[in-house]
């Protein structure tokens, strides 16, 4: 007998993870089967649902702004109701962890390029940093971390309009590391309380090279690597000692705010009781008429069948490799779906790096119960649901959507497929 | 010439292939070759090195496979030897969103370093070379297990060994059983199930045929209550100690002897089964890298770790919800070669629906040891520190017995924390036997 369940979600990202728990909480039997980590691993952590509408905004409220958005956008599709119940899902899956459930407002966050950024949920160590906050804010970075520069990051906040003063500095991370150190190593550091270069702790010993810098700034922000399982209490001492409140800025890849993230939600899915199938990837499909009986799993070599009633797609875009492209084609790799493209390269991308690239709201193409259809418009299979990246008709990096069209559709898609199983 | 040949009265002159002074002549043709163009480095394999979270001074997978590559590449530069800090543990791959194949170059680049650069009548490399031959040391002492078992973890022994050798005087040797898992095959007559359509290939390694034999056995009894024909054909050590250690040459020769007995068994309908998910790894995915000979690919495509092939294969869930063992808890750890063939979730998933087993994972981190890694005097200390996070989830698990695949996993959670432990298939055993 082989390996058999009601749902099965392909996939290991943001929008598979909220697809498995929504299929979950029908009460059917659940599997994720993941290729490689995710993307989160690469993200900042904060979770966009829309901040732009073709390259305006901020919007104050995303949900106000998914009517002046195309049609054919997932969210037109999902509506109002699917983003909520995205988000549900994800405040219950990430609990106290993450801020931002308590108004439909957008947040603006400081980010480690010094853009201010509109956002739905933050961690929660981000969130005493918020630009809403009139404080007067002093940016620490460490020496040797060459993508943070604190001078830089405070010029540009205050650039940004933000109603209070910024400053940035740069001391040297009291624990002389190699030159260049992982963020990990700095918040392995910090978690331990390791011996600093002078043989006290790092935490004093940071805490005091801070405050030499320290005027009358009422909070201080580091980048995003203050510990890792005790990141809280490191904080907690950092701002004590301190005397001001301590926030973490998101940085970029490699992300401890989104590695996080991306560990709370594997526990969530365990807690749940979804099986979890990671480290191969899925490869084709059998199917009988227009049902899907199974997934072929490749394991370095051999096709393992993962059979299910209902399958969601989630295997995110170009970046998460759920859509493939070569020099001629654009496609969807695991059940080929109808991926729309123009047939000339050349007008896949436009020549302003920040335009309304083409490639960017490629993906399936899904009907209102998110089944990815063909170029009829019927859908392709009777049993498979997209989410995520996958999904086309978004620009999720113009838009600052992305997260929160992997939650929605995750959501609805994984939902469906649960009652239908 | 291998002891699989002839189980019951083993040849001694297994020692011809062992000779620490050998310097090799024979090339290896290798090269850190493609993938490392694919490298847009993000350094998520660097955040995921279990080595370079303690070691200041380990670089990381990135500059060991790609970098590095690049560098050799470029100019005459010698393979860095901190190529020689890398426990093999492979999380790097896993982590890699670009499929760079960062642990084949790292092997490559160790076996290029070893042959090259190592001076081979140092005291690092005739070390070395020991503990990736572990099984001819096992083979020797598993004549005499009562004498070697007590001469070996004798302390004056031990002193010698961490000075003269560099194998560290902190850990206790593993015991040798009484008898082996293949005399005991061979006791038993062999096979008892014989069938047509289900046969299995049985690759025990070495560790359960000398120190474990108890996991092979319950091998074999599950899946005869499964009703497979097993075949336990001639086997050498699978490689993985001496990939760790850049010993390619050691490595090829017992990879030669396994693709030929099993690329034949396989002609005969078999499939490959192992319980060391270590193994199954480098039958799976280390040979094909690094090697050419017929019948590798085979070998590869069918291999399979015990319990997996047996989810693939039959409803074991089925059998587990209606089967109850005695009341006990596990503290469950998943080897980082298990992780890396997407095998970490299924002992947990599958014991949580036996009644009487209570059983929870102890999270992500490595055990710290990765074969033959932690057996190094001067490499303890890093092992211990990247092992504390494991030990520490372990003591606050409800259980107190622990669970792994592997067997150098079990003997550092045993190190660590003082636990008994077993492999999965033991509690498989217990449930349906
Ligand atoms: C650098 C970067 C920064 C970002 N920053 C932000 C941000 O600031 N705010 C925000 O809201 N969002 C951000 N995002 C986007 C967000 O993190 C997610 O990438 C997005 O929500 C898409 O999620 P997903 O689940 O659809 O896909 P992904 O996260 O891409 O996950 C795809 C998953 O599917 C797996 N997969 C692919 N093919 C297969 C297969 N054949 N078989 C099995 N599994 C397969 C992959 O291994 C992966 O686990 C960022 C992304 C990146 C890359
Ligand atoms: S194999 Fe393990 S120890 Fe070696 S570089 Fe990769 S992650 Fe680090
Ligand atoms: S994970 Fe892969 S792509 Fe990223 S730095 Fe490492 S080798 Fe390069």
């Amino acid at each position: 007998m082989p390996i058999r369940e009601d749902v099965l979600v392909v996939g290991g990202g943001l929008a598979a993870a909220t697809a498995a728990l929504a299929a979950r909480e029908t009460g059917k039997s659940v599997r994720l089967v993941a290729h490689k980590k995710s993307t989160l691993r690469q993200a900042s952590g904060l979770i966009d649902v829309l901040g732009y509408v073709d390259g305006d905004g901020p919007r104050a409220n995303p949900y106000g702004a998914v009517a002046d958005l195309p049609e054919d956008h997932p969210y037109g599709l999902v509506g109002e109701a699917g983003i909520r119940e995205g988000l549900r899902i994800f405040d219950d899956a990430v609990g106290d962890a993450y801020a931002g459930g308590h108004t439909d407002a957008n947040a603006l966050v400081p980010t480690y390029g010094g853009t201010v950024k509109p956002t739905a949920r933050y961690p929660e160590s981000v969130a005493p940093g918020l630009a809403s906050i009139d404080e007067d804010t002093l940016f620490v970075g460490f020496e040797g971390t060459t993508d943070f520069s604190a001078p830089v990051v405070a010029e540009h906040v205050v650039a940004a309009g933000v109603p209070f003063a910024a400053r940035g500095v740069t001391v040297p991370f009291p624990k002389t590391f190699r030159d260049d150190a992982r963020a990990t190593r700095f918040a392995k550091a910090l978690d331990e309380d390791e011996a600093a270069d002078d043989g006290g702790g790092v935490r004093r010993a940071l805490a005091d090279a801070v405050a030499e810098h320290l005027t009358d700034e009422e909070r201080v922000g580091f980048p995003a690597m203050l510990g890792d399982d005790r990141d809280a209490e490191v904080r907690e001492e950092l701002a004590d000692r301190l005397g001001v409140s301590v926030f973490e800025v998101p940085t970029g890849p490699p992300s401890l705010l989104g590695l996080k993230l991306e560990d709370r939600l594997f526990a969530a899915l365990d807690e749940a009781g979804v099986r979890l199938s990671t480290g191969n990837p899925a490869v084709g499909y059998e199917a009988d008429g227009d049902r899907i009986e199974a997934v072929y799993v490749d394991r370095k070599g051999k096709n393992v069948p993962y059979h299910a009633e209902q399958f969601v797609l989630a295997t995110g875009g170009l970046v998460g490799k759920g859509i493939g492209s070569d020099r001629e084609r654009v496609t969807e790799p695991v059940f080929d779906c109808h991926v729309p493209h123009s047939e000339d390269r050349y007008e896949w991308s436009e020549s302003e790096a920040f335009g309304g690239h083409a490639f960017a709201r490629f993906g399936v193409v899904p009907d209102e119960e998110l089944r990815p259809t063909a170029a009829s418009g019927e859908p392709e299979f009777s049993n498979l649901r997209a989410a995520g990246g996958v999904v086309g008709g978004a620009d999720v990096a113009r838009e600052k959507s992305a997260s929160g069209v992997s939650l929605a559709t995750g959501a609805v898609a994984g939902g469906r497929a649960g009652e239908e199983a | 010439m291998s002891d699989a040949e002839n189980p019951s009265n083993p040849t001694p002159d297994e020692q011809t292939d062992f000779e620490p002074v050998q310097v090799f002549d024979d090339e290896t043709e290798m090269d850190l070759r493609p993938g490392a163009d694919n490298c847009y480095k993000c350094t998520s394999c660097d955040t995921s090195c279990p080595v370079a979270e303690v070691d200041d001074d380990f670089p990381g997978p990135k500059f060991q496979g790609p970098e590095q590559w690049r560098l050799k590449r470029k100019g005459d530069e010698d393979i860095d030897d901190s190529i020689m800090s890398c426990s093999n543990c492979m999380r790097c791959d896993n982590a890699c969103p670009s499929s760079v194949p960062l642990s084949q170059m790292h092997n490559t680049a160790r076996g290029e370093y070893v042959d090259e650069q190592m001076d081979k009548l140092s005291r690092e490399y005739i070390r070395n070379r020991i503990l990736s031959n572990y099984r001819i040391m096992a083979e020797i002492g598993s004549k005499v297990p009562r004498l070697t078992n007590f001469a070996l973890n004798n302390s004056v022994v031990q002193k010698v060994n961490e000075k003269v050798l560099g194998i560290t005087s902190e850990r206790d040797f593993p015991e040798f059983a009484q008898q082996t898992f293949r005399e005991w095959w061979h006791e038993r007559g062999g096979a008892r199930v014989s069938s047509e359509e289900k046969k299995i290939a049985y690759f025990h390694g070495c560790y359960s045929n000398y120190n474990t034999p108890e996991v092979a056995k319950a091998l074999v009894r599950v899946f005869e209550v499964f009703g497979y024909e097993i075949a336990v054909p001639r086997q050498r050590c699978s490689g993985t100690p001496m990939f760790a250690n850049g010993m390619l040459d050691d490595a090829e020769r017992a990879a030669e002897v396994n693709v030929s007995e099993f690329s034949d068994l396989i002609d005969e309908g078999y499939d490959v089964i192992a319980s060391c998910t270590s193994c199954s790894m480098s039958l799976r995915q280390e040979y094909p890298e690094l090697f050419e000979f017929h019948g590798t690919a085979e070998v590869s495509a069918h291999t399979y770790e015990a319990m997996e092939y047996l989810r693939i294969h039959e409803d074991l869930e089925a059998e587990i919800e209606n089967a109850s063992v005695e009341e006990q808890s596990f503290a469950y750890h998943a080897p980082c070669h298990a992780r890396n063939q997407g095998l970490e979730h299924q002992a947990v998933e599958l014991f949580r629906e036996l009644d009487g087993v209570n059983i929870e994972d102890v999270g992500d981190s490595c055990s710290g040891i990765s074969g033959t890694y932690g057996w190094k005097d001067e490499k303890y200390d890093t092992s211990m520190k990247i092992g504390e996070e494991m030990f520490d989830h372990m003591e606050h698990a409800e259980g107190n017995v622990g669970m792994t695949e592997c067997p150098t996993c079990s003997m550092q959670m045993e190190h660590g924390t003082g636990y008994d432990i077993k492999h999965p298939l033991q509690l498989l055993e217990e449930a349906l036997v």
